[in-house]
């Protein structure tokens, strides 16, 4: 039994079924073999917000399946000109647009549209609130390497508190019951984020953190984020840094994570980036056949 | 003729805790004032017209010392008309008008012309002026001249008093002139970008949050500075148990600092921001469970003085936007007395002199408003008559208020106004 779903706004308002049926389709599909699935359909990609990897995959994953997808960012739209989220969607909707997938830099502009809009919508990144597809994806990534999600400890580190990565990643992985440890500097990882799902819990010190760990996952540092912080980006790279060395504190066994974009020497060193635990380029082609299991979903013709 | 001027309030219980009256008495209003009060029948006769109060609470009219009716400038959202209305149909006879207008009241010729009768005000307003000019908190307006106007109080609402010594000489003037300085408390250099409450809620939400110190903070630097001065502070919608302490220990010492709280603080929580509904945004924010219990034990054991609404009406596209980008504040005005009795009398057991106390008798003494907050003989004859177990549904888009953005839509409550008399005038009967 699989509860329809409408839109992805977050991974809170998912069933675990409806997050194992997204996985299970996502397993199915295959981006080198174009179908004629979703023949038709027009998905619009309403970016607010900068974005490669998710932007690209939306629309591979949505032409792969047949569709049609139109982008609508802020530059040379009447965004530019004032108009509002709400009015900007209904127009998007009144063009024909049968799903829209939107990136905002506001946490919870999705759900203003998901409230006043009738197509489905794809949140692909709210300001610092989700970014469910991704969370998929990484749940697909570790998959393919783990038997099981449940028992696994996954060390997220960096900048934790402006991620929408991390929220979303530590509330599907915690309904599987894995345990969750955010590492890093105070600021970035403050005491109430253990707060944000069950089976999480805060380490500042990384070498501590990564003792036992299955899945190690990098967030992207922001440099900027650091300006007016009380550490340094000197300080960041000595603490929490990936190298070859915080690795081996880690299972032998244990894969490496990061949802891009990657800074290499700051988050994480070449060395771990490109060696043979790093699923980094995996995570980007599990989007493409996740985001195609989402719109196959939504657009009802996957059930 | 005297005589047409006159309404008698029949068979009414009347709670004047001004004059220690709570009991079943007939009121006598004559030429705005009230002439009588006293055992029912009584007075039979003395007035053309009579007003059948049986079942009702007959209160001195309640007075909200907090609201914001934006006008000059921005009647979009509000007109001094429309939310005076509202203000009639919450029981409101007094109305303190908050000065972040456009431009902001800071002169004694924007205070005059809030009061003007062109502005069409159903109730009473009562101008509370920017303590400093622009309210840009940089040079003091004249407090003198502005009490002179008419203001009743002086404030820089939604932008605090940060300055030490601004704060000093702002608490020294109105200390002469006896009129209290209003605080918004809130450290804005700790709360920029923030958009609700600090805590689990805003994390999950990845919403900016404004932590209680930023309220505290202000709070315990304000009564320093009311020691200092011998000033009197007016903490306005105070929201945190760390501020609540604060004026505990003030008042234990003596201090003249008065604080007043919402009925939304009283009521709500951050978690009911839910999925980022903006008629959940305020400033401050609604805060935690812990926070709210203790606001509520504030009010049962005397350290609130007043309940006041911050009725802060704004436009449908204000506020249906971006969380982030929304307007901060509810409207407050009409549902202020039920949220009192189905909280504060329903559930926690607080008798209805209490709440006549927090939202009449109390106001009047803060912003030392003579003759109201009391049904005393000679009074004005500002009078709210409300039946306490009367049971009714509040819709938003039944508000007098120009603007809906309340998070009581379709709330059930118990109390409500029967009617509302300004100088001696029915304005709303419910």
């Amino acid at each position: 039994m699989k509860a329809q779903l409408h839109s992805l706004l977050g991974i809170e308002q998912l069933t675990t079924a409806q997050i194992e049926s997204i996985l299970a389709l996502a397993r199915r599909m295959d981006p080198h073999r174009p179908s004629q699935l979703l023949r038709g359909k027009r998905v619009a990609l309403l970016f607010y917000e900068s974005s490669t990897r998710t932007r690209t995959s939306f629309e591979f994953a949505a032409k792969t399946l047949g569709a049609n997808t139109t982008l609508v960012i802020p530059v040379s739209s009447s965004i530019e000109k004032g108009e509002s989220l709400i009015d900007t969607a209904w127009t998007v909707e009144s063009l024909g647009a049968d799903a829209i997938v939107t990136r905002h830099a506001n946490s919870g502009a999705v759900y203003l549209l998901a409230r006043y809009v009738r197509v489905p919508i794809v949140n692909a990144g709210d300001g610092m609130h989700q970014h469910p597809s991704q969370a998929l994806l990484d749940a697909l990534t570790i998959t393919n390497h783990k038997k099981t999600l449940s028992g696994l400890r996954v060390v997220i580190v960096g900048d934790v508190y402006h991620s929408r990565v991390a929220r979303s990643n530590a509330q599907l992985l915690s309904r599987f019951g894995a345990d969750i440890v955010f590492s890093g500097p105070p600021d970035f990882v403050p005491e109430v984020s253990a707060t944000i799902a069950p089976g999480v819990t805060t380490c500042p010190d990384l070498n501590i953190a990564l003792q036992g760990a299955d899945v190690v996952m990098a967030l992207r540092v922001q440099k900027e984020r650091l300006a007016g912080k009380d550490i340094s980006l000197e300080n960041y790279v000595a603490n929490y840094q990936i190298t070859p060395q915080r690795m081996k504190l880690a299972k032998p066994d244990a894969i490496l994570m990061h949802p891009g974009p990657i800074i290499r020497g700051i988050e994480l060193t070449s060395e771990v980036a490109d060696g043979p635990q790093s699923c980094i380029l995996e995570q980007v082609r599990n989007g493409v056949k996740t985001r195609m299991a989402i719109l196959a979903m939504l657009l009802g013709a996957a059930r | 003729m005297r005589d047409m001027d006159s309404l008698l309030i029949a068979r009414g219980h009347v709670v004047d805790p001004a004059s220690g009256v709570d009991q079943e008495m007939d009121v006598l209003l004559r030429d705005g004032r009230v002439a009588a009060v006293a055992a029912p029948g009584k007075l039979r006769g003395q007035a053309r017209r009579s007003f059948n109060a049986r079942g009702c609470i007959v209160a001195p009219g309640f007075i909200d010392l907090h609201a914001h009716l934006r006008e000059p400038g921005q009647a979009h959202k509000e007109t001094i008309a429309t939310g005076t209305a509202a203000a009639a149909f919450g029981g409101f006879t007094s109305v303190c008008a908050m000065p972040n207008t456009a431009p902001v009241n800071d002169s004694p010729e924007i205070t005059r012309w809030m009061q003007s009768p062109e502005r069409g005000a159903l109730v009473n307003v009562f101008p509370i002026a920017a303590a400093t000019v622009g309210s840009l908190g940089e040079k003091l307006t004249n407090f003198a001249a502005l009490k002179r106007a008419g203001a009743v109080a002086v404030s820089d609402d939604g932008k605090p008093i940060l300055d030490d010594r601004l704060m000093r000489d702002a608490l020294r003037a109105a200390s002469r002139l006896k009129i209290p300085v209003v605080q918004h408390a809130e450290d804005t250099r700790l709360t920029e970008g923030c958009s609700m409450n600090f805590g689990a809620t805003s994390f999950r939400l990845g919403v900016h949050g404004m932590v209680n110190a930023a309220e505290a903070s202000i709070v315990e630097r304000d009564i320093a500075l009311a020691r200092a001065t011998r000033g009197h502070v007016h903490v306005a919608h105070l929201s945190t148990r760390e501020a609540l302490e604060a004026v505990r220990r003030a008042k234990r010492a003596g201090l003249r600092v008065t604080a007043e709280v919402t009925p939304h603080h009283i009521t709500l929580v951050d978690t009911n921001v839910g999925d980022f509904d903006t008629n959940y945004k305020m400033n401050p924010p609604l805060r935690s469970a812990t926070d709210r219990d203790a606001l509520i034990e504030g009010i049962l054991d005397g350290t609130i003085d007043a309940i006041a609404t911050d009725h802060a009406p704004h436009a449908f596209h204000e506020k249906q936007v971006e969380f982030e980008k929304a307007a901060f504040g509810i409207t407050g005005l009409e549902t202020a007395l039920p949220i009192a009795i189905t909280v504060l009398h329903q559930h926690f057991n607080l008798p209805l002199s209490r709440i006549v106390e927090l939202l009449s008798a109390n106001p009047a003494k803060i912003f030392n408003l003579k003759g109201r907050g009391t049904l005393a003989k000679g009074a004005h004859a500002d009078v709210t008559i409300f039946d306490p177990r009367k049971k009714w549904t509040f819709y938003a888009s039944q508000s007098r208020s120009k603007s809906k953005n309340t998070p009581f839509d379709g709330w059930s409550f118990s109390g409500k106004i029967v009617a509302t008399i300004v100088g001696g005038k029915v304005v709303h009967e419910g």
